[in-house]
């Protein structure tokens, strides 16, 4: 590493304090922002949620009732989709990580992941609507909708898995081989665990997106509002739910008790997943 | 050597798998099965609410009739999808185009709806002509002053090219002039109140039955935009709420529809604020 | 192992499924795209300035200029912001601190992109309009919303990135003599710089694609914008505004659109892709 000259010498001090200062005053300012956000969402939206709320119909063009049919779709959409994603996004990720050296095949591998991660979510929709909807004959449905969010949130979990699996240092590999295990024993009992916490996270921000996509979930699923009573029906999620409401400004009370639970439900999901991700990580190193 | 033969298998194998995703799925979804008969309606997302609304109150009185699933996309995904059969009746808020008309659909007038010109409740203005109208959202007139406002530059708020709200009104106001480019689209209805509603300069049109107390609307031509208005035919700027369809509605459909044109149903529209298709 | 084969070879066909995905929506984007662009004129398309479908012309260079606008807003606001966070994160905070961080980034990232619009949309544009003129509806609306909405990817994936640098790296830092703040800056972010750049890339892919927020705060208007005040429109709030209604011709130039979106994405990759290769040693 060769150093470079600096014709003005700044004290190492200085740029110690100042460079800390900044880093803090950054994670303040964020913590700030959220906060402000999430106070803002819910001290609009809180008073309207009660049990009521959460457990009938919307009655009255959504200016009246509650939201569970939306509650129920956003739970069956995210959780099919996160159900489909998962298995393949991490069997892609422990491939190119454990499996191969690079190559043409992995970095076209990878080129595919990448790309579809910066696909518009915009067009996943107009894909789903076409490809789902009308090709293959699903008609708005959870199926279409599952599907078309799988794809969505599949380079997420690749991206984020391959990260975690990198990170991972590779004594715990050598010793697992270097005491008999087959590679993908290896995978399994030291490398997957110790990678656990932050492919969970990846999970978590694959389902985050579920749960607030919009577009792409109105041209598959469909927005309507009934109770869902098969793979085949249509479903309208929360956000969706939110974003009509909000947008055709039929009921502003409606809308934010809405996105009160949806912020909620969002904390929810995170910390659970945490939780679960810690307990699993040391179960897993206790072996 | 080695390396190129996987290389060509995984692209043969991924090249299969693109073509069975293709091919295969479209059996078993049929079998998939149907949670029973569902009525199927989608278009506009100016009748959505309202068609809702009726859904609402019809399973309320017929609990054994099969679900009604409304979907919006627009007027003219509504077109698109009563003529491809997606959905059992396509929702319009516009008259069709010529090349629409040419797809042999049945349009059915089930409400009439108004548009009115809103601005800010803090504007000074009470109305203006159709000629100013045009010139504003043409770009012509660019300050309140030449209205006889205070001086400030005018916020033009219109809705996107293909929304039937917006061809109504550029068929009924602009005529040929287009409306100017760096006019603010809006997608729905509801956001542009939002936006008027907000901003002391701005101007818009929407739906007369979401005129409520956050917006002002303008007499055009003196004419104040009422339902009587529009039942009269005084006020100019009115459009349909279709309901289409190309093969013959399944029975379950055409209940429904019976309910929309009947009195309980118009009597609930005309709460809404909108205007009945029976006759006077 | 026989065993260990076939689980290799079910890994592998799994990890084709980011091919195949990725080829068959290309092929369908491309399909109807490519063609449109065609039938329009390259040149008429990329570098028309009026877009107006009910009249056929379907030029889409003041579209181009605002999402690059906004997005570079987006970058310059989120990327620092989102950076500095993740070094405090994995550098300078202690485990107590982290502990309150990181669920707060989890749940800005999981905010939905509606729900940011509409305060956005609230809170925002009414500030912009009042403290700083415009419409307040403007590209400096969109930035700060996306700027926000693209904070948690920069931070999660910078975060893996400055962990995978090895101890090693800062303990001989630290043996030389040097601050903390000097290991990281000459050291750590040097070290990690693949990881962050991919994080700004995939954030620029990120803000360039999202729809629903900016469609929002940004006005939407069609003439070239001058300044951060402006409003504007966005490739891909273009799509979404008129998707739902169009057809025919017009549909088709708006999958030209996502042709374009698609090529451009694509550049994106390519070069974060390039410029991470020269790192390695």
């Amino acid at each position: 590493m060769t150093e470079t000259v600096w014709r003005y010498k700044v004290n190492p001090r200085i740029t110690q304090k100042v460079g800390e200062a900044v880093i803090w005053l950054a994670g303040g300012l964020t913590l700030l922002i959220l906060m402000l956000l999430v106070f803002y969402i819910l001290w609009n939206g809180l008073p309207q949620v009660n049990w009521r709320f959460l457990s009938s119909s919307p009655m009255m063009m959504g200016r009246e009732g509650g939201i569970l049919p939306t509650i129920v779709g956003t739970v069956v959409l995210t959780l099919l989709a996160v159900v489909i994603a998962t298995p393949f996004g991490v069997a892609t990720a422990v491939y190119l990580v454990e499996y191969t050296r690079p190559s043409r095949i992995t970095e076209m591998i990878r080129f595919g992941a990448d790309a579809l991660a910066g696909i518009p979510s915009i067009i996943y929709g107009l894909f789903g609507f076409v490809f789902f909807v009308i090709r293959l004959n699903l008609g708005w449905s959870i199926l279409s909708g599952a599907l078309t969010l799988a794809i969505m949130i599949l380079p997420t979990i690749v991206r984020t898995s391959e990260e975690a699996l990198r990170a991972v240092p590779d004594d715990f590999r050598e010793v697992s081989l270097s005491l008999g295990a087959s590679r993908w024993g290896m995978v399994t009992s030291v490398v997957l665990p110790a990678a656990l916490p932050a492919v969970a996270t990846g999970v978590v921000l694959g389902m985050g997106r579920c749960v607030g996509e919009t577009a792409a979930v109105i041209l598959t699923a469909g927005s309507s509002l009934r109770l869902p009573t098969g793979l085949d029906s249509p479903v309208r999620t929360m956000s969706v739910h939110f974003y009509i409401l909000a947008r055709e400004g039929i009921s502003d009370r409606m809308a934010w008790g809405t996105g009160a639970v949806l912020v909620i439900s969002i904390l929810a999901i995170n910390v659970l997943v945490n939780w679960l991700a810690v307990r699993l990580a040391r179960r897993g190193a206790r072996r | 050597m080695h390396e190129y033969v996987r290389t060509g298998a995984s692209v043969i194998c991924a090249f299969c798998l693109c073509l069975g995703l293709l091919c295969g799925c479209s059996a078993p979804a049929q079998e998939l099965g149907s949670a029973g008969v569902q009525v199927t309606l989608a278009g506009s997302t100016s009748v959505q609410p309202f068609v809702e609304l009726l859904e609402e109150h019809y399973s309320a009185e017929n609990p054994q009739a099969p679900p009604i699933n409304v979907q919006g996309g627009g007027s003219t995904a509504g077109v698109q999808a009563a003529a491809s059969g997606i959905a059992d009746i396509g929702m319009s808020s516009r008259e069709l185009r010529e090349k629409e008309l040419a797809l042999g659909l049945h349009a059915l007038p089930v409400a009439r709806d108004a548009i009115a010109v809103i601005v800010h409740p803090t504007n000074s203005l009470a109305g203006l002509t159709s000629e100013q109208v045009r010139d504003v959202f043409s770009g012509r007139i660019g300050d309140w002053s030449e209205l006889g406002g205070r001086r400030a530059r005018i916020v033009v708020v219109t809705r996107e090219e293909g929304s039937g709200t917006r061809g109504a009104f550029e068929d009924l106001v602009m005529a040929d002039t287009p409306i100017a480019a760096g006019a603010l689209r809006q997608d729905s209805n509801g956001s542009v109140r939002v936006i008027v509603a907000g901003h002391p300069d701005a101007i818009g049109y929407i739906s007369l039955g979401i005129v409520d107390q956050r917006v002002k609307a303008l007499r055009l031509d003196e004419v104040t935009p009422t339902t009587d208005s529009v039942v009269s035919g005084e006020y100019v700027l009115a459009r349909p709420f279709l309901f289409l369809w190309k093969t013959e509605p399944p029975r379950a459909a055409k209940e429904f529809v019976d309910f929309v044109l009947g009195a309980d149903g118009q009597e609930l529209l005309v709460s809404e604020g909108l205007v009945s298709v029976e006759e006077p | 192992m026989r065993s260990d084969r076939i689980i290799e070879a079910i890994l592998f066909v799994s990890a084709l499924s980011a091919i195949a995905a990725l080829v068959v929506i290309t092929f369908f984007i491309f399909q109807t795209g490519v063609p449109a662009i065609f039938r329009i004129g390259v040149s008429d398309f990329l570098f028309g300035t009026e877009w107006a479908p009910t009249r056929g012309h379907y030029g889409i260079l003041t579209m181009m200029a605002g999402s690059l606008w906004v997005t570079f807003g987006a970058l310059l606001l989120g990327v620092p912001l989102g950076l500095a966070v993740a070094i405090l994160t994995t550098e300078f905070a202690p485990p107590s601190v982290v502990r309150v961080l990181r669920p707060a980034i989890q749940l800005l990232a999981g905010i939905p992109s509606v729900v940011y619009g509409f305060v956005g949309l609230l809170v925002l544009v009414p500030l912009i309009r009042q403290v700083l003129g415009g419409p307040g509806l403007s590209i400096l609306a969109g930035s700060l919303v996306l700027g926000m909405m693209i904070l948690p990817n920069v931070v999660s994936i910078s975060e893996d990135a400055i962990r995978a640098v090895p101890q090693s790296y800062r303990e001989g830092a630290l043996a030389l003599g040097a601050t903390q703040w000097q290991t990281i800056w000459r050291v750590v972010l040097p070290a990690a710089r693949s990881g962050i750049i991919a994080s700004i890339v995939l954030a620029m892919g990120r803000a360039v694609g999202e729809t629903m927020a900016v469609i929002m705060v940004v006005g939407n208007a069609l003439n070239m914008p001058r300044s951060v005040l402006d409003a504007t429109t966005t490739l891909t709030s273009n799509i979404g505004l008129e998707m739902g209604y169009a057809s025919g011709q017009h549909r088709e130039a708006l999958f030209g659109i996502g042709v374009v979106l698609f090529v451009f994405i694509m550049l994106l990759n390519s070069m974060a892709r390039w410029l991470t290769r020269t790192r390695r040693p």
